[in-house]
């Protein structure tokens, strides 16, 4: 049995019991009531559950831009490709692999003899670095994945980042107001390590939570009785995990080898201070700069193809996948046209996969 | 992308801990959190970077009791 859940020791039971509340409240809450979900692993919860089924009529799921695979720009998909496509060899998680970038993705340059080797830790990457120097590795991902790249790259491994810090997006999103949102899911990962206080200067009602059906469940009734009270508060219901302060030694990590940057996140476009770029100190390590002419004159010659594919929308909240003129037409997991149907965590791929 | 998997301390060495994942044994780096062995941690990329505290596990439960308690005067 899953330790998460016997620790929990939450039961069917009780699931009901906070269904049956969630009911009360939205009947009395009355209009319809958007919450949106930060995190791609609550979006696989969500759907592998079916929670969204479970609601009441007026509460409405909404995925956000929680997947990092899915908001990687496809300028630095291209870039990674077009090194390992000049014989530089790569190490990437497995999830970038199939992302598609202007022309191709990673797992096409592969097919053509690229030398990309799929990692699940990034001691991995360090291992293979001491047999191929010239090793670049592909650091995707937030504030949870950013830590163990920081680490490696104290311990010289050549890291091109696309790593990204959550919180700017979310500033970005509350201001756009074409964006209805009434409360949002904080991402529970993300939470372990940069803590409650990050939060705390977004005026809506927020929850951190967990990834047990009854997790989700809780968070919705948890913002449903905000909503209904007129509060704006932050809340924790992961505390079995997410401690106020974070993950400190984690935190120090980022922000030693990290600096906040500019970021382009696909299909939403520039977010100010959301990209992690290597500070000077260990410029040694940065592809970017070590690479920066290659990378340069690979931008240059790519050109991107037009699509009709509204990944950028969908990672807003602003439509579902089923009103993309692509989605389940020739859009398919084994054929994605943007990145949304390719990672397991895209909301495409899911409603995909779980749509019934 | 940010999963992170809870498994059991069965043993350390140095910053290196043997972690039970539900049957499966791997070796994943603790030098981000304090643990011991017996402890429960969440694990990302071969990392664990946070601990499973027991003593607030059912602080969930204990929210939707608190919240039958002042919405309806009763314990669950």
């Amino acid at each position: 049995m899953n330790p998460t859940n016997t620790l929990m020791n939450i039961s069917k039971q009780n699931t009901e019991k906070i269904l049956d509340e969630i009911k009360k409240l939205a009947k009395s809450i009355g209009r319809e009531t958007r919450l949106m979900g930060l995190c791609g692993t609550h979006s696989q919860t969500i759907a592998q559950y079916g929670l969204k089924n479970l609601l009441p009529r007026n509460i409405k799921l909404v995925a956000g831009p929680g997947c990092p695979v899915c908001v990687t720009a496809r300028e630095d998909i291209d870039a990674v490709i077009g090194l390992a496509l000049a014989g530089m060899p790569l190490a990437v998680y497995g999830d970038t692999l199939a992302v598609p970038g202007s022309t191709e993705s990673l797992e096409n340059a592969r097919q053509k003899g690229a030398d990309i080797k799929i990692i699940y830790s990034i001691k991995e990457a360090l291992k293979e670095q001491k047999i191929k120097p010239d090793l670049v590795f592909f650091g995707v991902g937030f504030e949870t994945t950013a830590p163990m790249t920081a680490w490696a790259i104290k311990q010289g491994l050549r890291v091109y980042s696309a790593h990204k810090f959550f919180p700017p997006a979310m500033a970005a999103l509350l201001k756009n107001k074409k964006i209805k949102i009434d409360g949002l899911i904080d991402p529970g990962h993300v939470s372990a390590i940069i803590g409650e206080s990050p939060y705390k200067k977004f005026e809506i009602p927020q929850v951190i939570t967990g990834f047990e059906p009854e997790d989700v469940l809780m968070a919705v009734l948890m913002l449903l009785n905000q909503i209904a009270e007129g509060k704006r508060d932050l809340e924790n219901e992961y505390g079995r995990v997410v401690k106020k302060n974070g993950n400190e030694k984690a935190v120090n990590l980022i922000n030693e080898v990290f600096e906040q940057c500019d970021a382009e996140w696909r299909g939403i476009g520039l977010i100010k201070n959301s990209g992690m770029k290597i500070r000077k100190k260990y410029s040694a390590c940065d592809a970017k700069i070590k690479y920066r002419r290659t990378i340069a004159e690979i931008l240059s010659r790519t050109k991107t193809k037009k699509t009709a594919c509204r990944c950028g929308e969908i990672l807003q909240g602003l439509i579902e996948p089923n009103q993309c003129p692509l989605f389940k037409k020739i859009c398919a997991p084994e054929n994605p046209f943007g990145a949304c149907m390719v990672s397991i965590e895209g909301t495409c791929n899911i409603e995909y996969k779980y749509a019934r | 992308m940010c999963l992170a998997i809870p498994g059991k301390i069965i043993s350390i060495k140095k910053q290196n801990a043997t972690v039970d994942f539900r049957g499966i044994k791997k070796e994943v780096d603790i030098s981000l959190v304090s643990a011991k062995p017996g402890d429960y941690v969440v694990v990302h990329t071969g990392f664990a970077v946070g601990k499973l505290d027991k003593k607030s596990a059912n602080e969930s439960y204990k929210y939707f009791d608190e919240y039958i308690k002042t919405k309806h005067g009763k314990n669950t």
